[in-house]
């Protein structure tokens, strides 16, 4: 079986003035359909830098990326824009969702640059905010929902396109226990239904949710751990 | 997406900033307006040419004494003493195959009395041919004939303003006496409207009477040399043979030598329309300038916003690009958001434009607002929004989409 991500010796380099740093170290990594992935480490290992070259958005400055079996290094913007936009779903710390937008058009965005039909469009955008629980909240802008409500947009919005993987940098960051237990059960959900998912945290309890868990120091991964998965429980964190 | 959708987003941006939009259209709309102005006016100056050739038939010639000096002015109307009636007998006589009619034109500037009123107009002598060189008919009684010419009879056409001025309108003044420089004449008709001419001349503000009866009564006695001009009618098709033929008889009667310069001038339909234009076409030049440099500056504020725009929506770009917008994707975006500013300006700038032609009508401007200057202000538009804004939308699809989402 082929890895759905593949880094071979990647190497991501920030240069400052005269210092260059290597925010990813020669990572060699593989991620795995049917992986629930906790990213962690501490502040400034790279995990960030990590999910942007899986995620399409930042290109590696040496080595080689591969997004099940196809060469990223080698693609077109337009190419990458469409792997972006069908392969890869990407939830932001920042949330990121478009102000003065409203919920249902946030999410239909990447229908919309899919190409996707009006009325289906429509229909799939709604389906995906219903599945994490904004059914009544279609048309409230981001600036009248509150901070696990945007977070919420922002996952259907990476869901929606059916992506083969979700990757989210610190989806709970900026949520309580009880909102990040929830979006905790979403990601669990969308793995069982088989998509793969990486995400990022700095909280052990966070990573106890997933199925395997990453730890990263100074751009290089440390430790690749296998776990068996607590359960997401709502009832249980109220 | 679909075009709507992209102008959705467009208007939607634009929306967001109202007062700033209007005011970067502005240098468009002045622009579009200027251009919309100056077609009106060419158009409308094209249109009374054209009015003009139709009332003073294309196949007119004039013949004027004196020459035509080096600047391309000439004197005043008959200022020199050059052509004589026997030249005008030869013209009629010899030149049978190429000149229909051929007629006198003498001209003064009078009071014609009528009982009631008065009415200070312009007096003409000629023959009865000269109705039928300018193709001019009579609406009330007739033209006067021939032998009111041998007659020296005291008798006079009137143009049609001249007659509702001193008899009123629908009133017919045929068989009523009016009297000019103390002599009195006999109405025996009104001619057809004519109209105006291009530079804003009342044709019908015109009394014509026997060129035998003007020398007498008017000039204060006959004379040698026509103190006028010689109005010819070229025969289909003869105009420019005629032309040349007038020429070389009165050259030959002149006793012209070779490379002397003509004692005389011709002058054709196409170059009096010409010099009609000619003025229109400085205000056309003035206009065109204007737009330029309007569309110039309107269109580089365009750009000045959308780089704006551009910069302060980054982020949004990021966002974007992240789910999967392709680099055309936004170029398309940021320059329909540029066609909507200049497009809007230029719909403005129509209604500008055909205000200004209106006003510039009131001021004896002819202008004419045809449909098609839709075309014009849209094309322009246009033009301005593609050329100023494909560099702030080529900027804004270049962007790297993880430096626009870290952008702050
Ligand atoms: N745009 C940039 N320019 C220069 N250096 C950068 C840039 N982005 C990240 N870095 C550096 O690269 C290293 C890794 O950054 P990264 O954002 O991946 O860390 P992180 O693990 O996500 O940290 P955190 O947990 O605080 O989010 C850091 O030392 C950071 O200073
Ligand atoms: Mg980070």
């Amino acid at each position: 079986m082929t890895a759905v991500m593949k880094l071979e010796k990647v190497v991501r380099t920030y240069v400052m003035g005269d210092q260059t740093l290597r925010a990813l170290d020669e990572v060699d990594f593989e991620a795995n359909a049917g992986d629930l992935l906790a990213v962690m480490g501490t502040s400034g290992s790279g995990k960030s830098t990590l999910m942007n070259v899986l995620g399409c958005l930042d290109r590696p400055t040496k080595g080689r990326y591969l997004l099940a079996g196809e060469e990223v290094s080698s693609m077109s913007r337009d190419q990458l824009a469409r792997v972006r936009n069908k392969t890869i779903g990407f939830v932001f710390q920042s949330f990121n969702l478009l102000s003065r937008t409203s919920a249902i058009e946030n999410v239909e965005l990447p229908l919309l640059y899919g190409g996707v039909p009006t009325a289906e469009r429509h229909r799939r955008a709604k389906e995906a905010l219903e599945q994490v629980g904004l059914g009544q909240r279609l048309d409230h802008k981001p600036n009248q929902l509150s901070g696990g409500q945007q977070q919420r947009v922002a996952i259907a919005r990476a869901i929606v396109g059916r992506p083969k993987v979700v990757l989210a940098d610190e989806p709970t960051g900026n949520l309580d226990s009880r909102t990040s237990i929830e979006v905790m059960a979403m990601f669990q959900r969308l793995w069982r239904e088989g998509m793969t998912v990486l995400l990022v945290t700095h909280e052990p309890d966070i990573a106890a949710y997933a199925s395997r868990v990453i730890t990263m120091r100074d751009g290089k991964i440390r430790s690749d751990v296998k776990q068996e998965p607590r359960v997401a429980d709502v009832e249980e964190a109220a | 997406m679909n075009p709507l959708q992209i102008l959705r987003v467009a208007g939607r941006a634009l929306m967001r900033n109202k007062l700033r939009s209007l005011l970067t259209t502005l240098g468009v709309v002045i622009g579009v307006g200027a251009v919309i102005a100056m077609v009106a006016l060419g158009e409308g100056a094209r249109a009374k040419v054209e009015a003009s050739f139709a009332s003073m038939g294309a196949n007119l010639l004039i013949v004027l004494p004196g020459s035509v000096t080096s600047g391309g002015a000439r004197g005043g109307f008959g200022s020199a003493s050059t052509l004589t009636w026997d030249d005008l007998r030869a013209i009629q006589n010899e030149l049978g195959s190429s000149v229909a009619y051929a007629a006198p034109q003498l001209r003064a500037q009078g009071q014609v009395v009528s009982e009631d009123t008065n009415w200070s107009t312009s007096i003409t002598g000629t023959s009865p041919d000269y109705f039928l060189i300018r193709n001019w008919a009579c609406t009330d009684g007739t033209t006067f004939s021939k032998s009111d010419v041998e007659g020296s009879n005291k008798v006079v056409v009137l143009g049609a303003t001249v007659a509702e001025n001193l008899f009123g309108v629908g009133v017919s003044p045929v068989g009523e006496t009016v009297r000019i420089k103390n002599n009195p004449f006999t109405v025996v008709g009104v001619l057809a409207r004519k109209g105006q001419s291009p530079m804003g001349q009342d044709y019908d503000d015109a009394t014509f009477v026997p060129y035998t009866t003007f020398q007498t009564k008017v000039q204060g006695g006959p004379q040698k040399f026509i103190a006028g001009g010689i109005f010819i009618s070229a025969a289909p098709g003869q105009v420019s043979r005629a032309q040349e033929q007038v020429s070389a008889l009165l050259r030959d009667r002149h006793r012209l030598g070779e490379g002397a310069d003509n004692d005389f001038s011709i002058r054709n339909m196409a170059e009096m329309a010409s010099e009609q234009q000619d003025s229109a076409q400085t205000l056309a030049i003035l206009l065109a300038s204007i737009a330029a440099v309007s569309l110039l500056v309107g269109g580089i504020g365009i750009m000045n916003i959308m780089l704006v725009s551009v910069t302060e929506r980054t982020r949004e770009i990021g966002i974007r690009m992240a789910i999967g917008a392709r680099p055309r994707d936004i170029l398309l975006q940021f320059l329909v958001e540029a066609l909507t500013l200049s497009m809007l300006g230029g719909v403005l700038g129509l209604g500008l434009g055909i205000g200004g032609a209106a006003i510039g009508a009131k001021f004896g401007w002819p202008t004419e607002i045809q449909p098609e200057v839709a075309m014009v202000a849209i094309a322009f538009s246009a033009l301005v929004g593609v050329v100023f804004g494909l560099y702030p939308a080529r900027k804004a699809s270049q962007l790297d989409p993880i430096e626009a989402l870290r952008f702050e």
